[in-house]
Protein backbone atom coordinates (compact mmCIF):
# COMPACT_ATOMS: atom_id res chain seq x y z
CA UNK A 1 0.00 0.00 0.00
CA UNK A 2 1.72 3.15 -0.82
CA UNK A 3 2.53 5.73 1.90
CA UNK A 4 0.19 8.77 1.86
CA UNK A 5 1.74 10.40 5.06
CA UNK A 6 2.86 13.91 5.21
CA UNK A 7 6.16 14.18 6.76
CA UNK A 8 8.51 17.21 7.17
CA UNK A 9 11.35 17.71 5.35
CA UNK A 10 14.78 20.27 6.07
CA UNK A 11 15.91 21.96 2.71
CA UNK A 12 19.39 22.90 2.87
CA UNK A 13 20.22 25.31 0.20
CA UNK A 14 23.71 26.40 -0.96
CA UNK A 15 22.52 29.97 -1.40
CA UNK A 16 24.73 32.82 -2.94
CA UNK A 17 24.01 36.50 -4.15
CA UNK A 18 26.55 37.78 -6.46
CA UNK A 19 27.34 41.18 -5.43
CA UNK A 20 26.54 40.24 -1.87
CA UNK A 21 28.32 37.11 -0.69
CA UNK A 22 31.88 36.13 -0.79
CA UNK A 23 31.41 32.34 -0.53
CA UNK A 24 28.36 30.52 -1.11
CA UNK A 25 26.77 29.06 2.57
CA UNK A 26 23.90 26.70 3.74
CA UNK A 27 20.56 27.52 4.67
CA UNK A 28 17.69 25.29 5.94
CA UNK A 29 14.04 25.78 5.14
CA UNK A 30 11.43 23.08 7.13
CA UNK A 31 8.56 22.14 4.64
CA UNK A 32 6.02 19.63 4.45
CA UNK A 33 6.69 17.07 2.04
CA UNK A 34 3.14 15.21 0.89
CA UNK A 35 4.28 11.57 -1.00
CA UNK A 36 4.99 11.88 -4.74
CA UNK A 37 6.53 15.60 -3.90
CA UNK A 38 9.50 15.84 -6.12
CA UNK A 39 12.69 18.43 -5.11
CA UNK A 40 11.72 20.99 -7.67
CA UNK A 41 7.98 21.16 -5.79
CA UNK A 42 10.11 21.14 -3.07
CA UNK A 43 11.86 24.39 -3.85
CA UNK A 44 8.72 25.90 -5.64
CA UNK A 45 7.15 25.52 -1.70
CA UNK A 46 10.75 26.87 -0.21
CA UNK A 47 10.91 30.16 -2.77
CA UNK A 48 6.61 30.43 -1.74
CA UNK A 49 7.01 30.71 1.75
CA UNK A 50 10.61 31.39 2.89
CA UNK A 51 12.79 32.32 0.33
CA UNK A 52 11.59 34.69 -2.51
CA UNK A 53 14.90 35.69 -3.78
CA UNK A 54 15.91 31.86 -4.51
CA UNK A 55 16.74 30.79 -8.13
CA UNK A 56 17.07 28.13 -9.65
CA UNK A 57 16.41 26.96 -13.48
CA UNK A 58 13.80 24.76 -14.81
CA UNK A 59 11.40 24.58 -17.28
CA UNK A 60 9.97 21.13 -18.01
CA UNK A 61 9.05 19.33 -15.16
CA UNK A 62 9.45 16.13 -16.80
CA UNK A 63 12.89 15.13 -17.22
CA UNK A 64 12.74 16.44 -21.32
CA UNK A 65 14.42 20.21 -21.02
CA UNK A 66 17.69 19.45 -18.84
CA UNK A 67 17.23 22.70 -17.05
CA UNK A 68 16.99 21.34 -13.69
CA UNK A 69 20.10 19.62 -13.04
CA UNK A 70 21.68 20.35 -9.40
CA UNK A 71 23.03 18.44 -7.08
CA UNK A 72 20.61 16.64 -4.41
CA UNK A 73 22.08 14.76 -1.59
CA UNK A 74 25.43 14.60 -3.05
CA UNK A 75 24.49 13.43 -6.34
CA UNK A 76 23.74 15.18 -9.47
CA UNK A 77 20.47 14.65 -10.81
CA UNK A 78 17.32 16.30 -12.73
CA UNK A 79 15.01 18.05 -9.18
CA UNK A 80 12.07 17.47 -11.39
CA UNK A 81 12.81 13.46 -11.84
CA UNK A 82 13.41 13.00 -8.19
CA UNK A 83 11.09 12.08 -5.56
CA UNK A 84 12.16 13.31 -2.25
CA UNK A 85 10.93 9.51 -0.98
CA UNK A 86 13.19 7.76 -3.37
CA UNK A 87 16.25 10.10 -0.93
CA UNK A 88 15.13 8.17 1.96
CA UNK A 89 16.08 11.18 4.41
CA UNK A 90 14.62 13.74 5.71
CA UNK A 91 17.23 15.93 4.62
CA UNK A 92 17.46 17.24 1.36
CA UNK A 93 20.44 18.82 0.50
CA UNK A 94 20.54 20.81 -2.63
CA UNK A 95 23.62 22.42 -4.33
CA UNK A 96 24.59 23.94 -7.66
CA UNK A 97 25.89 21.57 -10.09
CA UNK A 98 29.56 20.98 -9.08
CA UNK A 99 32.41 22.20 -11.87
CA UNK A 100 30.46 24.60 -13.34
CA UNK A 101 30.76 28.72 -11.89
CA UNK A 102 27.88 29.99 -10.25
CA UNK A 103 25.34 32.51 -11.31
CA UNK A 104 23.36 32.97 -8.21
CA UNK A 105 21.86 30.29 -5.60
CA UNK A 106 21.36 26.85 -7.41
CA UNK A 107 22.05 28.15 -11.40
CA UNK A 108 25.13 26.73 -12.57
CA UNK A 109 26.95 28.53 -15.91
CA UNK A 110 26.99 26.24 -18.29
CA UNK A 111 28.56 27.88 -20.41
CA UNK A 112 31.99 26.07 -20.61
CA UNK A 113 30.11 23.29 -21.07
CA UNK A 114 27.82 24.79 -24.55
CA UNK A 115 31.29 26.01 -25.23
CA UNK A 116 33.36 22.43 -25.68
CA UNK A 117 30.24 21.31 -27.67
CA UNK A 118 30.35 23.94 -29.93
CA UNK A 119 33.60 23.29 -30.84
CA UNK A 120 33.35 19.35 -31.65
CA UNK A 121 30.77 20.25 -34.22
CA UNK A 122 27.69 18.68 -33.49
CA UNK A 123 25.92 18.54 -36.19
CA UNK A 124 26.20 16.73 -39.76
CA UNK A 125 29.12 17.52 -41.85
CA UNK A 126 29.29 16.75 -45.90
CA UNK A 127 32.50 16.98 -48.39
CA UNK A 128 29.24 19.30 -50.47
CA UNK A 129 29.40 22.54 -48.59
CA UNK A 130 26.23 23.83 -50.67
CA UNK A 131 24.46 20.18 -49.77
CA UNK A 132 24.96 20.84 -46.00
CA UNK A 133 24.18 24.04 -45.52
CA UNK A 134 20.70 23.32 -47.72
CA UNK A 135 20.03 19.86 -47.68
CA UNK A 136 17.85 19.37 -50.36
CA UNK A 137 16.66 15.63 -49.32
CA UNK A 138 16.77 12.64 -46.52
CA UNK A 139 19.88 10.61 -46.51
CA UNK A 140 20.21 6.72 -46.94
CA UNK A 141 20.56 4.93 -43.32
CA UNK A 142 19.42 1.58 -42.20
CA UNK A 143 17.62 0.83 -38.54
CA UNK A 144 20.91 -0.90 -38.05
CA UNK A 145 23.05 1.83 -38.79
CA UNK A 146 21.23 3.79 -36.55
CA UNK A 147 21.33 2.13 -33.69
CA UNK A 148 25.05 2.67 -33.50
CA UNK A 149 24.15 6.46 -32.44
CA UNK A 150 20.46 6.17 -31.13
CA UNK A 151 21.35 5.91 -27.89
CA UNK A 152 23.62 8.82 -27.81
CA UNK A 153 21.21 11.28 -29.41
CA UNK A 154 18.92 10.80 -26.32
CA UNK A 155 21.19 13.41 -24.50
CA UNK A 156 19.60 16.52 -22.94
CA UNK A 157 22.91 18.95 -22.01
CA UNK A 158 21.44 18.92 -18.63
CA UNK A 159 25.21 18.88 -17.37
CA UNK A 160 24.76 15.83 -14.72
CA UNK A 161 27.37 13.92 -16.65
CA UNK A 162 29.67 16.93 -15.94
CA UNK A 163 29.29 17.20 -12.60
CA UNK A 164 29.72 13.71 -11.80
CA UNK A 165 32.90 13.70 -14.08
CA UNK A 166 36.24 13.46 -11.63
CA UNK A 167 38.50 14.58 -14.27
CA UNK A 168 36.15 17.67 -14.98
CA UNK A 169 36.54 18.27 -11.48
CA UNK A 170 40.70 19.25 -11.85
CA UNK A 171 41.27 19.56 -15.51
CA UNK A 172 39.28 22.53 -17.11
CA UNK A 173 40.80 21.60 -20.48
CA UNK A 174 38.99 18.82 -20.88
CA UNK A 175 35.91 18.64 -22.71
CA UNK A 176 34.07 16.28 -20.54
CA UNK A 177 31.59 13.75 -21.05
CA UNK A 178 28.89 15.70 -23.05
CA UNK A 179 30.52 17.39 -25.54
CA UNK A 180 32.88 14.34 -26.13
CA UNK A 181 29.54 11.79 -26.21
CA UNK A 182 27.87 14.16 -28.57
CA UNK A 183 31.30 14.33 -30.74
CA UNK A 184 31.13 10.30 -30.73
CA UNK A 185 27.05 10.43 -31.66
CA UNK A 186 27.95 12.24 -35.14
CA UNK A 187 30.97 10.67 -35.87
CA UNK A 188 29.21 6.95 -35.51
CA UNK A 189 26.13 8.54 -37.95
CA UNK A 190 26.86 7.29 -41.22
CA UNK A 191 25.16 10.43 -42.89
CA UNK A 192 28.18 12.79 -40.86
CA UNK A 193 31.53 12.91 -42.88
CA UNK A 194 33.30 15.09 -40.11
CA UNK A 195 35.17 12.33 -38.53
CA UNK A 196 38.63 13.76 -40.30
CA UNK A 197 37.62 17.61 -38.83
CA UNK A 198 36.44 16.43 -35.25
CA UNK A 199 39.77 13.98 -35.32
CA UNK A 200 42.19 17.28 -35.17
CA UNK A 201 40.03 18.69 -32.26
CA UNK A 202 40.31 15.37 -30.00
CA UNK A 203 43.61 15.34 -30.13
CA UNK A 204 45.56 16.75 -26.39
CA UNK A 205 44.27 17.40 -23.34
CA UNK A 206 40.27 18.19 -24.35
CA UNK A 207 40.11 14.95 -25.80
CA UNK A 208 38.82 11.62 -24.57
CA UNK A 209 41.86 10.59 -23.94
CA UNK A 210 41.49 12.51 -20.68
CA UNK A 211 38.68 10.14 -19.36
CA UNK A 212 39.67 6.88 -17.42
CA UNK A 213 36.60 4.99 -17.34
CA UNK A 214 35.24 5.94 -13.57
CA UNK A 215 32.08 5.54 -15.61
CA UNK A 216 30.46 8.51 -13.37
CA UNK A 217 28.69 10.17 -15.87
CA UNK A 218 26.65 7.39 -16.84
CA UNK A 219 25.54 6.55 -13.72
CA UNK A 220 24.58 9.71 -13.02
CA UNK A 221 22.90 10.11 -16.64
CA UNK A 222 18.81 10.84 -16.32
CA UNK A 223 18.08 9.49 -19.17
CA UNK A 224 20.67 6.45 -19.77
CA UNK A 225 22.80 7.95 -22.61
CA UNK A 226 25.96 6.31 -20.97
CA UNK A 227 28.53 9.08 -22.05
CA UNK A 228 31.34 6.76 -20.62
CA UNK A 229 30.20 3.99 -23.30
CA UNK A 230 30.20 7.05 -26.18
CA UNK A 231 34.03 8.42 -24.99
CA UNK A 232 35.66 4.50 -25.04
CA UNK A 233 34.08 4.10 -28.58
CA UNK A 234 35.44 6.81 -29.56
CA UNK A 235 39.02 6.06 -28.50
CA UNK A 236 38.43 2.79 -30.89
CA UNK A 237 37.83 4.61 -33.60
CA UNK A 238 40.68 6.75 -32.91
CA UNK A 239 42.93 4.50 -32.82
CA UNK A 240 41.74 1.93 -35.42
CA UNK A 241 42.02 5.07 -37.31
CA UNK A 242 45.51 5.28 -36.45
CA UNK A 243 46.00 2.04 -37.31
CA UNK A 244 44.29 2.15 -40.64
CA UNK A 245 41.85 -0.31 -39.24
CA UNK A 246 38.81 1.81 -39.45
CA UNK A 247 36.30 1.16 -42.31
CA UNK A 248 36.33 4.45 -44.14
CA UNK A 249 33.19 5.21 -46.17
CA UNK A 250 31.26 8.14 -47.71
CA UNK A 251 28.83 9.72 -46.19
CA UNK A 252 25.40 8.06 -46.83
CA UNK A 253 24.19 9.52 -50.33
CA UNK A 254 20.69 10.97 -50.75
CA UNK A 255 17.91 9.11 -51.32
CA UNK A 256 16.55 9.60 -54.53
CA UNK A 257 13.79 11.82 -55.61
CA UNK A 258 10.61 10.48 -56.85
CA UNK A 259 10.53 10.54 -60.62
CA UNK A 260 7.47 13.11 -60.98
CA UNK A 261 5.82 10.45 -63.55
CA UNK A 262 1.68 10.44 -61.40
CA UNK A 263 -0.12 6.87 -61.17
CA UNK A 264 -2.46 6.62 -63.65
CA UNK A 265 -4.73 4.76 -61.52
CA UNK A 266 -5.04 7.33 -58.44
CA UNK A 267 -8.34 8.75 -58.45
CA UNK A 268 -9.11 12.55 -58.70
CA UNK A 269 -9.07 14.11 -55.12
CA UNK A 270 -13.24 14.87 -54.25
CA UNK A 271 -13.69 18.28 -54.76
CA UNK A 272 -12.99 21.19 -51.50
CA UNK A 273 -16.00 21.28 -49.11
CA UNK A 274 -14.46 23.88 -47.58
CA UNK A 275 -14.26 27.48 -49.56
CA UNK A 276 -12.05 30.68 -48.54
CA UNK B 1 33.84 34.45 -23.58
CA UNK B 2 35.52 34.30 -20.01
CA UNK B 3 32.90 33.54 -16.80
CA UNK B 4 32.91 35.66 -13.94
CA UNK B 5 30.61 33.35 -12.13
CA UNK B 6 31.77 32.16 -8.66
CA UNK B 7 34.14 29.09 -9.37
CA UNK B 8 33.01 26.05 -7.86
CA UNK B 9 35.20 23.26 -9.38
CA UNK B 10 35.51 19.94 -6.90
CA UNK B 11 39.03 19.83 -7.57
CA UNK B 12 41.05 16.81 -5.26
CA UNK B 13 37.98 16.44 -3.56
CA UNK B 14 36.39 15.70 -6.89
CA UNK B 15 38.76 12.45 -6.76
CA UNK B 16 38.55 11.40 -3.17
CA UNK B 17 34.88 12.56 -2.03
CA UNK B 18 33.09 9.66 -1.42
CA UNK B 19 29.98 7.83 -0.45
CA UNK B 20 27.73 8.30 -2.91
CA UNK B 21 29.45 7.25 -5.93
CA UNK B 22 30.33 3.72 -7.67
CA UNK B 23 32.79 0.97 -7.42
CA UNK B 24 34.58 2.47 -10.71
CA UNK B 25 34.87 5.85 -9.13
CA UNK B 26 37.37 4.89 -6.06
CA UNK B 27 39.44 2.03 -8.70
CA UNK B 28 39.92 5.55 -10.92
CA UNK B 29 41.08 7.35 -8.09
CA UNK B 30 42.93 4.83 -6.76
CA UNK B 31 44.63 4.15 -9.73
CA UNK B 32 46.12 7.70 -9.61
CA UNK B 33 47.41 6.86 -6.02
CA UNK B 34 49.27 4.06 -6.91
CA UNK B 35 50.49 5.72 -9.75
CA UNK B 36 51.71 8.85 -8.33
CA UNK B 37 53.10 6.29 -5.44
CA UNK B 38 54.96 4.28 -8.25
CA UNK B 39 56.58 7.39 -9.59
CA UNK B 40 57.45 8.36 -6.25
CA UNK B 41 59.40 4.90 -5.62
CA UNK B 42 61.07 5.19 -8.86
CA UNK B 43 62.41 8.57 -8.32
CA UNK B 44 63.92 7.68 -4.94
CA UNK B 45 65.20 4.46 -6.40
CA UNK B 46 67.34 5.59 -8.87
CA UNK B 47 68.19 8.40 -6.32
CA UNK B 48 69.03 5.89 -3.25
CA UNK B 49 70.76 3.65 -6.06
CA UNK B 50 72.76 6.43 -8.01
CA UNK B 51 74.96 6.17 -4.84
CA UNK B 52 77.01 3.73 -6.34
CA UNK B 53 78.56 5.77 -8.38
CA UNK B 54 80.42 7.46 -5.76
CA UNK B 55 81.81 4.13 -3.97
CA UNK B 56 81.23 1.50 -2.18
CA UNK B 57 81.01 3.29 1.15
CA UNK B 58 78.23 5.63 -0.03
CA UNK B 59 76.55 2.35 -1.55
CA UNK B 60 76.52 0.63 2.08
CA UNK B 61 75.58 3.72 3.66
CA UNK B 62 72.76 4.35 1.61
CA UNK B 63 71.50 0.56 1.70
CA UNK B 64 71.44 0.79 5.39
CA UNK B 65 69.34 3.56 5.10
CA UNK B 66 66.97 2.06 3.48
CA UNK B 67 66.87 -1.20 5.54
CA UNK B 68 64.82 -1.87 8.36
CA UNK B 69 60.94 -3.27 8.83
CA UNK B 70 59.35 0.15 8.24
CA UNK B 71 61.22 -0.02 4.73
CA UNK B 72 60.32 -3.33 4.08
CA UNK B 73 56.10 -2.67 4.71
CA UNK B 74 56.85 0.36 2.82
CA UNK B 75 58.40 -2.01 -0.25
CA UNK B 76 55.60 -4.56 0.30
CA UNK B 77 53.18 -1.67 0.02
CA UNK B 78 55.06 -0.59 -3.54
CA UNK B 79 54.47 -3.83 -4.53
CA UNK B 80 50.46 -4.04 -3.82
CA UNK B 81 50.41 -0.63 -5.61
CA UNK B 82 52.19 -2.07 -8.74
CA UNK B 83 49.84 -5.11 -8.24
CA UNK B 84 46.76 -3.12 -8.26
CA UNK B 85 48.40 -1.06 -11.02
CA UNK B 86 49.51 -3.44 -13.42
CA UNK B 87 46.38 -5.60 -13.29
CA UNK B 88 43.83 -2.50 -13.41
CA UNK B 89 45.73 -0.76 -15.84
CA UNK B 90 45.09 -3.94 -18.49
CA UNK B 91 41.42 -3.35 -17.49
CA UNK B 92 41.20 -0.30 -18.28
CA UNK B 93 43.71 -0.80 -21.45
CA UNK B 94 40.57 -3.04 -22.86
CA UNK B 95 37.99 -0.58 -22.02
CA UNK B 96 39.25 2.33 -23.51
CA UNK B 97 39.71 0.16 -26.60
CA UNK B 98 35.85 0.05 -26.75
CA UNK B 99 36.44 -3.55 -25.39
CA UNK B 100 33.95 -5.07 -22.40
CA UNK B 101 31.81 -1.77 -22.62
CA UNK B 102 28.98 -3.47 -25.12
CA UNK B 103 27.48 -1.72 -28.12
CA UNK B 104 24.59 0.99 -27.82
CA UNK B 105 21.51 0.05 -26.85
CA UNK B 106 17.85 1.30 -26.84
CA UNK B 107 17.56 3.61 -23.14
CA UNK B 108 14.75 1.94 -21.25
CA UNK B 109 14.40 2.50 -17.64
CA UNK B 110 15.90 1.02 -15.43
CA UNK B 111 19.21 2.19 -17.77
CA UNK B 112 21.84 -0.25 -18.19
CA UNK B 113 25.43 0.98 -18.42
CA UNK B 114 28.49 0.35 -19.74
CA UNK B 115 29.89 -0.13 -16.48
CA UNK B 116 27.47 -2.18 -14.96
CA UNK B 117 28.48 -4.64 -18.71
CA UNK B 118 32.39 -4.40 -17.52
CA UNK B 119 31.52 -4.94 -13.83
CA UNK B 120 32.38 -8.57 -13.92
CA UNK B 121 35.92 -7.43 -15.26
CA UNK B 122 36.60 -5.30 -12.66
CA UNK B 123 35.64 -7.83 -10.18
CA UNK B 124 38.14 -10.10 -11.61
CA UNK B 125 40.57 -8.07 -11.74
CA UNK B 126 40.25 -7.01 -8.42
CA UNK B 127 40.27 -10.28 -7.26
CA UNK B 128 43.62 -11.21 -9.33
CA UNK B 129 45.31 -7.82 -7.48
CA UNK B 130 44.22 -9.44 -4.14
CA UNK B 131 45.71 -12.78 -4.74
CA UNK B 132 49.00 -10.88 -5.89
CA UNK B 133 48.94 -9.09 -2.94
CA UNK B 134 48.22 -11.61 -0.79
CA UNK B 135 50.90 -13.87 -2.53
CA UNK B 136 53.15 -11.03 -2.53
CA UNK B 137 53.08 -10.70 1.24
CA UNK B 138 54.00 -13.80 1.90
CA UNK B 139 57.04 -14.13 -0.14
CA UNK B 140 57.83 -10.92 1.58
CA UNK B 141 57.54 -11.39 4.79
CA UNK B 142 57.43 -15.47 5.46
CA UNK B 143 59.75 -17.01 2.86
CA UNK B 144 62.91 -14.93 3.95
Amino acid sequence: MPDTRMKQVVFHLRRYEPGKDREPHWEQYKIDSPPGMTVLDGLWKVKELFAPTLAWRSSCRMGICGSCGMLINGRPRLACNTQISELQSDVVAVGPLPNFGIIKDLVPDLHPMFEAHRELMPYLIREDLQEQDSPTGEYWQTPHELERYLQFSYCIKCGCCMAACPTMATDPQYSGPMPLGQAHRYNSDTRDGGFAKRRELLEGGRGPWRCHFAGECSQVCPKGVDPAKAIQMMKQDLVFDLLKLRVRKPAARLVDKPCGKRREDIPAAPPRTVTG
Amino acid sequence: MESHAHPNRLGIRGWVGGGRWGFERYLYTLHRITGLGLLTYFLLHIFVTSARVFGKGAWETAMSAVSGPAFKAGEYLVFAAFAFHAVNGVRLALIELGFAVGRPIEPIYPYATSVGRQRPLAIAVMLIAGVLAVWGGYNFFFMD
